[in-house]
């Protein structure tokens, strides 16, 4: 980026960690170059993203900024209110409360949104109370969340309520990998044929560990194991590896006609007006409650914007740290992110952990799918081929490598 | 609507012999909170506009630019706070790469040189190194620093001798191993910052105090290696 000058890095090993796609949410927790580049890169080489329909609305981002309050707050003791002050975590939640998991506790302060029960002047947010915690505990335990009520809310959370509303957090799914944070192809009759010298680790990647949602933590428990497992992996597999396969001479073209075609552009949108609609859509018709209406819609907007993508024009042409050029070239790899969530959502016909649509919804002693999930039919890991867009399933493993397997049980607390 | 004016240090090296301040005049909505949403607004006018950003919520220190002659966070600055026309200027006394981009290769190189990492060679416990919480306390106002370099950009010692004087940034994470238990290199921590130059540099002028987005305070840490330099020498 410094100097804009080319290079072609040729590895016996690459890892990617190059994070989630976040960005391609309007409300989002996440900062601004959580663009889904790892993911963007990996599509466009053929490689299949996995699972990318299960996105993690975490329950308490400040409403309009999108800046996370922790769920330790809610681990010290804060409690969500309606507009009628009541806890009403209390009636989704008898046991667990505040504490049920975050899709859960997602859907129910949406749920308190749609039927009128929201706060503020448009009532399109409900409110996260600390003031009960006392304020030695708050500056001692949750200092930063004071600082985020002051200065992007300009709420005292000793003193009041800061307002919070469902955003975008964590994407379950991405590049598949092994355990050995290997990326996993299909091919030779196999789903998870390992591809040599290729790695995958945290945010970006999918073993998968969280399923179709992530408990709190987990994410750096991810990071930690998988993240030294692709290292003894790759150290393993350099030694063993004598020399690098040969680099064929067009290794670059692709990406030479990338930045190409956007250096000799003199007309055409700005990327962040492509960037912004993509966002919009998303959040829209992929967001904490989907309905296969809005779905559908989504997946035929985010096809239409993907047209767009291609003719975005690039005004800066400089060399020296082109910030304009990065945020264009950005914008491919969030339509990929995007269009993988989209199609994999639409085609999902249940219920499943923080994938929920409506019109698939049953009650709980459902004798085909509780509360929505069809284990006959849809146990399994969808994957999303950038190439004609098309979806292609996996089985998910049920057998641990050296415990009991725990069956699927309905979700219930 | 609101117009506001910005005043913004412009350099391209491949276009501009010399950098050059580029007035700006925006009309902002009203929803923009925080200097960086102007910053991008701006950015939406003119792309060519070069500028570091990530979090938005003051935690990675991307974004540390001299605003109105202070150095500080673009994103954690209220829009309210500044009055009249806006100057935008790199942190001073770093090379500019462009625009409001600094290298900032010799900041880094004084945080490395104080070696931050616990450093402990006795026998690895079967899980953490335990810590009371009064041991933990000691941590507090160290810990947090997110390297903006708002601090050492702002301290006219480190401007007449980055190569030479550490700064108030990689002084304040040497105290923040001094001072925490765990760590087990106290002695060479203080041998590493014993010349003229290192410490020594530091005369309590507390640009550094004055301008943190993080309100920590590096002259008091530095104070108390003085204190430890002092204390082993008599």
């Amino acid at each position: 980026m410094e100097t804009g000058d080319l290079h072609v890095l040729h590895a016996k090993t690459v890892l990617l960690a190059t994070g989630g796609a976040g960005r391609i949410y309007q409300a989002s927790t996440n900062a601004f170059i959580n663009t889904g580049d790892g993911l963007g890169m990996a599509a466009r080489a053929g490689i299949p993203l996995e699972d990318m329909e299960f996105w993690q609305f975490h329950p308490t981002g400040v409403a309009g900024a999108g800046v996370l309050l922790t769920e330790g707050c809610r681990g010290e003791g804060a409690i969500l209110l309606n507009s009628n002050g009541e806890r009403f975590m209390e009636r989704y939640a008898p046991t667990l409360k505040d504490l049920a998991p975050r899709d859960f506790v997602s859907r129910s302060m949406d749920q308190e949104i749609k039927e009128g029960r929201g706060c503020g002047p448009n009532k399109d947010y409900v409110l996260l109370k600390l003031d009960h915690l006392g304020a030695e505990t708050i500056h001692k335990r949750l200092p930063s969340v004071y600082e985020i009520g002051v200065n992007f809310a300009n709420v005292d959370i000793t003193r009041e309520p800061i307002p919070v509303v469902p955003t975008i957090h964590y994407q379950m799914g991405g590049i598949p990998t092994n355990i050995n944070g290997q990326v996993v192809i299909q091919k030779n009759g196999s789903d998870n044929e390992a591809l040599n010298g290729l790695y995958a680790v945290g945010e970006c990647s999918c073993v998968s560990v969280h399923g179709a949602n992530r408990l709190g933590t987990n994410s750096l428990l991810d990071l930690l194991v998988f993240g030294k497992a692709a290292g003894n992996h790759i150290v393993e597999f350099a030694s063993k590896t004598k020399s690098h396969k040969p680099l064929p001479a067009d290794a670059a073209e692709r990406s030479l006609e990338r930045l190409n075609r956007l250096d000799s552009t003199t007309s055409g949108e700005y990327a962040q007006d492509v960037a912004n609609d993509i966002r919009a859509s998303m959040q829209k018709h992929a967001g904490v409650f989907r309905t296969q209406l809005a779905m559908d819609e989504g997946v035929r907007q985010i096809a239409a914007i993907r047209e767009r993508v291609g003719a975005i024009e690039l005004k800066d042409k400089s060399r020296v740290f082109n910030t304009a050029r990065i945020e264009a070239l950005e914008v491919e790899n969030l339509i990929e992110a995007a269009q993988a969530t989209i199609v994999s959502a639409a085609a999902r016909r249940e219920c499943r952990g923080a994938h929920t649509v409506s019109d698939y919804e049953r009650p709980a002693d459902d004798a085909v799918a509780p509360l929505g999930r069809d284990d006959a039919n849809w146990l399994k890991h969808s994957l999303w081929y950038s190439e004609g867009s098309r979806l292609a399933y996996k089985p998910v493993k049920l057998k641990p490598l050296s415990v009991e397997s725990v069956p699927p049980k309905v979700r219930t607390f | 609507m609101e117009k506001r004016t910005f005043h913004i240090y412009r350099y391209d090296p491949d276009k501009d012999a010399k950098p050059y301040m580029q007035t700006v005049e925006i009309e902002l909505e009203g929803n923009e909170r925080m200097l960086l949403d102007a910053l991008m607004k701006l950015k939406a006018v003119d792309p060519t506009i070069a500028y570091r950003r990530s979090c938005r919520e003051g935690v990675c220190g991307s974004d540390a630019m001299n605003i109105n002659g202070k150095n500080g966070l673009a994103c954690l600055t209220n829009l309210r706070t500044l009055k009249g026309a806006i100057t935008l200027k790199p942190l001073p006394g770093l090379p500019v790469i462009r625009d409001l981009i600094v290298d900032m290769t010799q900041f880094f190189k004084q945080y490395h040189s104080i070696k931050p990492y616990l450093v402990n060679d006795s026998i690895k416990p079967e899980k953490e190194r335990l810590q009371s919480p009064e041991e933990r306390e000691e941590l507090n106002g160290l810990y947090e620093c997110i390297l903006c370099a708002s601090c050492s950009t702002s301290c006219p010692s480190f401007w007449w001798n980055p190569d030479k004087f550490v700064g108030p940034a990689g002084l304040l994470q040497a105290y923040r191993f001094i001072a925490d238990s765990r760590d087990q290199a106290t002695a060479e921590r203080l041998d590493n910052l014993e010349d003229p130059y290192r410490l020594f540099r530091c005369h309590t002028i507390m640009n550094c105090v004055d301008v943190c987005p993080k309100g920590l305070n590096p002259t008091v840490a530095i104070g108390k290696i003085k204190e430890l330099l002092v204390r082993r020498a008599v």
